[in-house]
Parts: structure tokens; C-alpha cells; sequence
């Protein structure tokens, strides 16, 4: 009886953290980390392997320096892979109350889950808002945007899947704005609205 | 004159003595708890209503007969969406792709794929017309391909704005019992 209350209290604690945790993140703000190139240069990625390694090892290397134990090393090289593989980019801050009325500014920055794979999400600029008339990149075409659907383009042109390949998304499949890139601490900033005046009416 | 102010003052004293022994701390510290206490029963419906199962009050003519006119509250899981278990014949809630502050039921008819033969315009002959799904969408049409905007209207969808599949309706009470396959 006396090794199960402490557990018992941690579990209860951990279950009322987890709760507040999933409803904050569900509906005000979350936290991602970015992959992918597609927004350079608003977004640093580092690609996963050799560079991010790098990252890794010399964060370990102070707290290697601290233990020389065999053992304390081994777990430390693999808490260093572990680490550059997880955190390759940028973490930014995604708020969620834009959710509420679905209301977007042409030049945010929004996260939205794929049209072609719903287990997937991107992050890219909205350029466009329903009822906008825009013109199509590389083309003399014009298009109006319909109602519900809205065009968004990544910031790195030719690194970005996004409107220009799939078309308008509906609005349905914005999952939160970004608004502030957290880590790492010395390119934290507010993410700033971008408009291209010359494409949209 | 002297009793008048110091029946004040003696009044005055006491009810700052009564003051002083209201045990203010323990008061704070049971305000807390019971709001504590109220933000995780509020956060706890959250987490099942998004990740389990909650209701949705569905009205309009689009679903006829399955779904009544004036409307019913159906049971809504929210299970089958994310593990991508649907099945062709699920009637699901969706985000209107016309408006993403509406919701809307209608029956899933095709998934990723499949080819969809359906009827043009169903009040003014037999012409059809066959699609296929692309990858990642779904067709979705309302049981009343007579008055409904469905996928013949507003093409196939992204599976993303599925919110759930309606299995059970919980009321009105003679309308209660499971919501069938139709194909």
C-alpha cells in the first residue's frame, strides 16, 4: 500500500497535465518543429544526417565533458543522434484561435493538413482569399478562388509543393497560423505577414 | 453623542475581529481547487468529444430518409476518420468545402480509387457520369441525390475535413438505433 500511493499520485498528475496539455494545444496555440525547405528563407531547415549530427554532437560534447564513464558516453552519442534527428528546423509557435471564425489575412502563414494525405501537414503562405481573382505563376492564366478554398504557395519556389501543384485547399484543412518562431533562440522572431499585391485582386 | 460614536467604534472593532478569524486561506485554497477541479471536467470532455465520440445535431433535407427533416442528434465516433477506417456506405460529418464554419453529413460513396458512377442531375433525366476518386479525397453524396449539395456539386474532398462518422442516432427517442449501410 505505501509503494502505491506515490504512484497513484503520479499518475493522477501526469493525467491532469496531458489533459490541459491536449485541450491548449487542440484549441489555442501549439507547438511544431519544421522539416523541409519550402519556406527559405523564413523557415531554416537543417536536412537530417551530417550538419544536424554536428548540432548534436557539440551540445553532448559539454555534457560528455562533465562524465567520462563508459557507459554515461554510449547513452550520450545516441541522446545526441536522437536529438539532431528530432529538432532538424526551426520550432514556431501555432495559434489557434484563427480557427474560430476561420478568419485569414492574405500573407500568413498557415499550417494545413495535405489534400492528398490528411496524416500529413504543411506549412506555407495564403496569397490568396476566397473570391480573389489571382494570377497562376508562369502563366498568363487568371483564376478566381472558390468560395470556402484559399491559394497558398511556399516561400522557396522551387523547392515547394503547394497551391501550384494541388490547386486551392479548402479552408476546412487550415490547422492554426503560424505566428512566432521559438527555437532556435537566436533567429526567434515574430513570423511577419508577406503580401504579393501584384498577383491577387 | 459620545454613545452614538463609540457604539460605531465598538461595532466597527468587532466586525474587523469577525474579519480577522474568517478562515480567508482555506477559502482561496477551496476556490482553487473546485476551479481546478471544473477546468479538467471541461478539458476531459474536450479530449473525449475530439478523440472518441461525441453528438451532432443534423438537420436539413439532404439525407432523407436516413436523417429526419427537422432533424436528429446522432452519436458521432471519431475513431474510424483517424485510423483511416472508412468504408464506402459510412455516412460521415464533414467541413463543407464551401464553408468551412458549416458542417455537414452526407454518405461516403467512393474512397481513394474508386470509380463513382452517379447521376448528373437526377430531376431532369438519366445521364451519368463516372470519376475517379484521387488520391487522399473522398465522394461523398446526401441520401436525397434530390436536394442535396454533395460531390456531384463540390467534387470529391480531402479526407482531412472528415470530423467524425455518424453510427447511432440518440434522438428523438422513436428515431434511436444504429445508421446503416445503404449502397
Amino acid at each position: 500500500m505505501g509503494t502505491l500511493n506515490p504512484l497513484w499520485f503520479f499518475m493522477k498528475k501526469s493525467m491532469t497535465v496531458a489533459l490541459f496539455g491536449i485541450t491548449i494545444s487542440d484549441r489555442y496555440a501549439t507547438v511544431y518543429s519544421l522539416t523541409g525547405t519550402s519556406m527559405s528563407p523564413t523557415f531554416t531547415t537543417s536536412s537530417p544526417g551530417f550538419p544536424g549530427y554536428l548540432k548534436g554532437i557539440s551540445f553532448v560534447k559539454a555534457i560528455q565533458a562533465k562524465n567520462d564513464q563508459m557507459f554515461i558516453g554510449y547513452v550520450n552519442r545516441n541522446l545526441s543522434k536522437l536529438i539532431s534527428r528530432m529538432i532538424t528546423g526551426d520550432i514556431v509557435l501555432v495559434e489557434k484561435f484563427c480557427l474560430e471564425k476561420y478568419k485569414f489575412s492574405r500573407g500568413d502563414v498557415i499550417a494545413f493538413k495535405s489534400p492528398s494525405d490528411h496524416k500529413r501537414e504543411f506549412v506555407k503562405r495564403l496569397i490568396a482569399l476566397p473570391g480573389d481573382w489571382m494570377q497562376i505563376p508562369d502563366t498568363s492564366d487568371i483564376l478566381k478562388i472558390p468560395e470556402g478554398h484559399c491559394w497558398v504557395e511556399g516561400d522557396n519556389k522551387e523547392f515547394s509543393l503547394d497551391s501550384r501543384h494541388f490547386g486551392p485547399i479548402p479552408l476546412g484543412l487550415v490547422q492554426g497560423r503560424v505566428t512566432h518562431i521559438i527555437w532556435p533562440p537566436q533567429r526567434t522572431s515574430k513570423v511577419e505577414r508577406k503580401v504579393a499585391m501584384e498577383r491577387v485582386r | 453623542m459620545s454613545t452614538a460614536g463609540s457604539r460605531i467604534a465598538s461595532f466597527l472593532s468587532g466586525a474587523a475581529a469577525r474579519f480577522g478569524k474568517v478562515p480567508w486561506r482555506e477559502i482561496r485554497e477551496e476556490a482553487f481547487d473546485r476551479a481546478v477541479l471544473v477546468l479538467k471536467a471541461a478539458c476531459f470532455v474536450h479530449v473525449v468529444n475530439t478523440y472518441v465520440v461525441g453528438i451532432a445535431f443534423v438537420r436539413g433535407p439532404s439525407m432523407l430518409p436516413t436523417i429526419n427533416l427537422t432533424g436528429d442528434v446522432v452519436a458521432v465516433e471519431r475513431v474510424s476518420p483517424r485510423w483511416g477506417s472508412l468504408a464506402v456506405g459510412d455516412v460521415v460529418i464533414l467541413l463543407s468545402p464551401e464553408n468551412p464554419r458549416k458542417t455537414v453529413a452526407k454518405r461516403v460513396l467512393g474512397l481513394e480509387g474508386d470509380a463513382v458512377t452517379f447521376l448528373v442531375d437526377p430531376a431532369r433525366g438519366s445521364a451519368s457520369q463516372t470519376v475517379v476518386v484521387p488520391g487522399g479525397h473522398v465522394w461523398v453524396q446526401g441520401d436525397n441525390i434530390y436536394s442535396s449539395r454533395d460531390s456531384r456539386q463540390f467534387g470529391p474532398v480531402p479526407y482531412g475535413l472528415i470530423q467524425g462518422r455518424a453510427f447511432c442516432k440518440v434522438w428523438p427517442p422513436e428515431a434511436v438505433g444504429l445508421i446503416g449501410q445503404k449502397l
